[in-house]
């Protein structure tokens, strides 16, 4: 006899409500949490991420390409490119840096790096939501 | 112009909120495990910083 977690998180399997979730607060940093109906949670998570993506850029953070040939900037690349829209906002509209000038710009490149992995962490979560897997 | 130690401050409050709310499943210990975090990290901070000047001098 299924379990009353197994009852509910059965249909979402069958589903692509957790795929959708996922791409979308990938794409968007807590859109995932907001379409599951976690408004509060999405929203602290779009703030925090957004507060870190604004105060990398303030900060002249290196923003990574990944055709350097680079293993560092490759990996710069794989994190940054968590944060969704805004790693290509940033490198359609050209903000941040494209090397390291100035000594804080070197922390505005780890904001912006550890944004994209925390967004990754976020966008996860709300998979695990909309799966069942993690229960609330 | 963001000094060392509100950059410590924001980065380490925006981690523990994410920390908090990814790693926790009831709002309490959500909270709870935000504030812990923020703690850690910047605990941390202050107690390398007095390791490093204390190798300094």
């Amino acid at each position: 006899m299924p379990t009353e977690a197994q009852k509910i998180s059965a249909p979402a399997q069958n589903s692509s409500l957790p795929w959708l979730v996922l791409f979308a607060g990938w794409l968007v940093p807590g859109a995932g949490h907001v379409l599951l109906g976690k408004w509060v949670r999405g929203t602290l998570i779009f703030a925090a991420i957004l507060c870190m993506y604004l105060l990398g850029l303030g900060l002249q953070g290196k923003i990574y390409v990944p055709n350097t040939g680079d293993i560092l900037d490759i990996l710069g690349f794989l994190g940054q490119i968590g944060m969704g829209m805004g790693y290509f906002l940033a490198r359609l509209f050209g903000w941040g840096a494209t090397s390291v000038l100035l000594a804080v710009g070197d922390y505005g490149t780890k904001f912006l790096t550890v944004a994209g992995l925390l967004n990754i962490i976020a966008a996860v979560d709300a998979h695990s939501l909309a799966n069942g897997r993690k229960a609330s | 112009m963001l000094t060392h130690f509100p950059a410590v401050l924001l980065f380490a409050l925006c981690v523990s909120v994410i920390f908090g709310i990814t790693q926790r499943a009831e709002p309490k210990k959500m909270m709870r495990f935000g504030a812990f975090t923020f703690a850690c990290l910047v605990g941390s901070v202050i107690v390398i910083s007095w390791v490093m000047y204390a190798i300094k001098h």
